[in-house]
């Protein structure tokens, strides 16, 4: 292939992933957003989401379509009631203390992961997408005769791609409008802006910090519901969505919805791009070293402003 | 300035801005040496930014500072403190969880080493009268002997300039007569800069008053000329 | 503070001449395990320097840990050195790199301070990978049995491996105690306690988290640099997150800011996982049940809940 369609091929596959993180990353940055705490079982929740998914399909039997919608309903709720659970158990009775919550979820990262090793077991498993129709693509050529169009060999995306990234799109929209439309996205943003006002004005602080954290990890379960059909549930696939939305959340300026969203645009995108190009392991030294240099050195993000 | 020594401190110029705020304005401020100066004005007229920015805990947005001859505007604290300078925060700060005994001795490692930092600490310990008390943890203290406390600590650094933040807040009768006491004990020797909310405290032990008012310098003499001076009586001293 | 110096002093030799005497009636297996506590205890003490006492939490130190195994291991495997030399390299690489992650970490506090070391750490780890041509990767390699040696002591030998865990644990644990009872040592606890305050005391708390960044750094790096002398591997594994996140777990159970709570700690979780992987193969649960539970019950770990309830002298 020549270098032109393979960059746009390149380009559609990253977008697919920059899809899946946005919304990932987006559930990180709720939670940090209104709890300022950091979870870092969240990417344990993303790979529970692909888990139930696989279940819920393999339970179900039937055309795969079936069980992919009834999964896109049970596992975001299922995982996120079990967030709400954990935080209602754990997060809550050390206070939100900032640090005590990392080593508490770091203890929740085993606590899910391992569980399930023990439930799911260690292979991979595929979920069958639930429409596949190969989408072959035209690219333009300088011919002899002007310009026309070619179909060159292996340039093709699939409809259920499409379907992953219009879906994501439509779910942060509905993020976005939950968030600044909504009641229940004002109590948020309340608690969020004063945690003691809003005990004051008889905001239940407690539910919506559960409700937050749920809907945080109900995301990350979303996310991979959309995924799994392209990649496989398996149970240590939590880390890598975990260090990327780490990246994402941290670059697009903690906590802040529409720089964690192009940020993760941006990253999703380079990170296909590149790693059909580099080799995956340099892109990630790379973006890693990229975050804690952001941080030591620009801690409200690349794309946030230094006022407060 | 006239034919006397260099003064001991003098600020130029000093500002500075919380976003858009004027907390301090423009203050030329001069210190002598072995003076005891107080610091009045209402709540936010910027004397604990002033001497924050003193002491090097915020950085000035404009100005300059000069601390025994040098320029320390771009120093760090704990340099300025090196130099001989001691702060005693407004609300305390001590350490809760470790003995009183070790709040003093981190005081006084800072210059002197061993046997000599020991026997400092006993000697701050004993003169604000919590000796008694050295091994209990500073957390438990009541709240005036953690203001006393803050001073032990403040003197235990044997410094050159003690700035200290309203310190008689929340002391007894009996505790600030021993304060008044103390603080002329150390006068000759030590530069004390004091923010006090207490008039009588001012009055009598006071050389010279600054009189601060939004941000900026208002007045300055004698007690006696502070208590006649009309401006301060309409901004300030309003109720005698 | 003032005084229990003789009976710490007392203490903690004692533990030492107990940990001497038992390698005597061991069983070989308990043996071998004891060796691999003790150098991985002196990492958790390392760790707590940092952690425990100057109330710094980090979730890199596998960077460290793993800088004195690959200093050493690639000394020996590339430059063909001697075991002696390859430890000064494993230590050097660790001091090194503490002191490179420090300067840049430390310009952050709390939560930052915790990703900005994840990351730098996972950075490292990632490198290892990367460079699999030199270190090969996830396989690792084993140090031959010739270089195992340290003028006539055959490091590969039971009986002389247990006596070198045991001094490098001795080291570390009596200069941690002398440390905290040294100027340097009380202004990290100060550091801990309030950092303001102490910076207005006129010490430089930059510089002193840079020393203890270091000190914690370049131990990890020598329990990293005897784990691949004595036990004969390096591999990536170490390198990885979750040996950034065991001796946290350790220092936590055993009780962070005491001198043997790491120790403790380490015995501890070393017993419980050992056993529950001849359960299971998700053994890790058991790790992350710990944390949880010491976060919401037993903050200050097994020897922090001692010195609360019964002996407050204990350092």
């Amino acid at each position: 292939m020549e270098f032109g369609p393979y960059l746009m091929l390149a380009t559609l596959e990253g977008a697919v992933s920059a899809a899946v993180l946005a919304l990932t990353a987006v559930g990180l940055s709720l939670v940090f957003g209104v709890m300022r705490v950091v979870n870092v079982a969240h990417g344990e929740f993303f790979m529970l989401g692909a888990v139930v998914a696989w279940t819920v399909a393999h339970w179900l039997g039937g055309h795969p379509a079936l069980g992919f919608a009834l999964a896109l309903v049970v596992a975001p709720v299922a995982v996120g009631g079990l967030a709400a659970v954990a935080d209602w158990l754990v997060l809550k009775r050390i206070g939100y203390d900032p640090e005590r919550t990392i080593v508490a979820t770091i203890g929740l990262l085993y606590i899910i992961q391992q569980g399930a090793l023990m439930g799911f077991g260690p292979e991979a498993r595929p979920v069958e997408p639930p429409f596949n129709t190969r989408l072959a693509l035209p690219w333009i050529e300088w011919g002899e005769e002007g310009l026309r169009l070619v179909w060159p060999w292996g340039l093709a995306t699939t409809s259920y791609k499409l379907f992953v990234i219009l879906a994501a799109a439509a779910v942060l929209l509905g993020v976005w409008a939950l968030m600044a439309r909504s009641r229940a996205g004002l109590v948020m943003q309340a608690t969020r802006e004063d945690r003691e006002m809003a005990l004051a004005f008889a905001i239940p602080v407690g539910r919506v910090y559960a409700g937050v954290f749920g809907l945080g990890a109900g995301l990350a379960a979303l996310a991979a519901v959309l995924i799994v059909p392209i990649q496989q549930a398996h149970y240590l696939m939590g880390g890598d969505p975990l260090l990327l939305s780490f990246i994402v959340v941290i670059i697009g300026g903690l906590g802040s919805l529409p720089g964690t969203v192009l940020a993760a645009v941006l990253i999703g995108l380079t990170d296909g791009i590149v790693s059909v190009f580099f080799s995956p392991t340099l892109a990630k030294i790379l973006a890693t070293l990229l975050v804690a240099m952001v941080l030591v050195f620009r801690p409200q993000g690349l794309f946030g402003s230094t006022a407060r | 300035m006239g034919v006397a020594a260099v003064s001991l401190l003098t600020t130029s110029g000093l500002t500075r801005h919380f976003s858009g705020i004027h907390a301090v304005e423009g203050v030329d401020f001069t210190l002598e040496a072995g003076e005891i100066r107080a610091l009045i004005g209402s709540n936010g007229a910027g004397k604990t930014t002033l001497v924050s920015m003193i002491c090097g805990r915020i950085p000035p947005s404009a100005g300059e500072i000069h601390f025994d001859g040098r320029d320390i505007t771009r120093w760090p604290a704990h340099r300025r403190i090196m130099a001989g300078m001691a702060y005693t925060f407004q609300i305390s700060s001590i350490y809760a969880g470790l003995p009183v005994f070790e709040n003093v001795a981190l005081a006084a490692r800072r210059k002197r080493r061993g046997r000599a930092a020991e026997a400092a600490t006993q000697e701050a310990l004993m003169r604000v009268g919590l000796w008694e008390r050295a091994d209990q943890p500073a957390g438990d203290l009541a709240y005036g002997h953690q203001r006393l406390l803050e001073i032990a600590m403040g003197l235990a650094q044997s410094p050159r300039l003690l700035i200290l933040d309203e310190p008689t807040q929340g002391l007894s009768e009996g505790e600030i007569a021993a304060f008044k006491a103390l603080i002329r004990e150390l006068a000759p020797a030590t530069t004390i800069l004091l923010i006090e909310h207490n008039m009588s405290v001012v009055m009598e032990l006071a050389e010279r008053v600054t009189v601060m008012d939004m941000g900026r310098i208002l007045a300055e003499g004698t007690p006696a000329e502070i208590r006649a001076n009309r401006a301060v009586q309409a901004a300030y001293l309003g109720t005698g | 503070m003032r005084g229990g110096g003789a009976r710490a002093w007392t203490l903690h030799l004692a533990v030492l001449v107990l940990l001497l005497a038992v390698q005597f009636v061991l069983p070989a297996y308990h043996h071998g395990n004891l060796a691999r506590i003790m150098v991985l205890a002196s990492y958790a003490v390392g760790y707590n320097i940092l952690f425990g006492y100057t109330g710094l939490l980090s979730l890199g130190h596998a960077l460290f840990f793993a800088a004195g195994m690959y200093g050493l291991g690639l000394a020996i495997k590339l430059g063909g050195w001697a075991a002696g030399p390859a430890i000064v390299a494993g230590l050097g690489a660790g001091l090194l790199l503490s002191l490179a992650v420090g300067a840049l970490a430390l310009r952050t506090s709390g939560v930052a301070f915790m990703i900005v070391t994840l990351m730098f750490a996972q950075a490292g780890y990632l490198a290892i990978l990367y460079f699999g041509a030199f270190t090969r990767g996830d396989e690792g390699f084993v140090i031959p049995r010739e270089a195992r040696m340290i003028m006539w002591l055959d490091l590969a030998d039971a009986a002389t491996r247990y006596f070198v865990a045991l001094a490098l644990f001795a080291l570390c644990l009596l200069f941690c105690l002398w440390l905290m009872r040294q100027p340097l040592g009380r202004a990290l606890i100060a550091i801990r306690e309030n950092e303001e305050r102490t910076e207005m005391l006129g010490y430089d708390t930059f510089r002193l988290k840079l020393v203890a960044v270091a000190i914690s750094g370049t131990m990890s790096a020598a329990a990293g640099a005897a784990y691949a002398l004595l036990f004969g591997y390096v591999g990536a594994s170490f390198a990885a997150v979750q040996y950034s996140i065991l001796p946290l777990l350790w220092v936590l159970v055993g009780g962070a800011g005491t001198v043997l709570g790491p120790f403790l700690g380490t015995l501890f979780m070393f017993y419980l996982i050992d056993i529950a992987s001849g359960l299971t193969t998700a053994y890790m649960m058991i790790a992350g049940v710990v944390l949880v539970m010491i976060t919401l019950f037993a903050r200050s770990g097994l020897l922090g809940e001692a010195r609360r309830r019964l002996w407050g002298w204990l350092p």
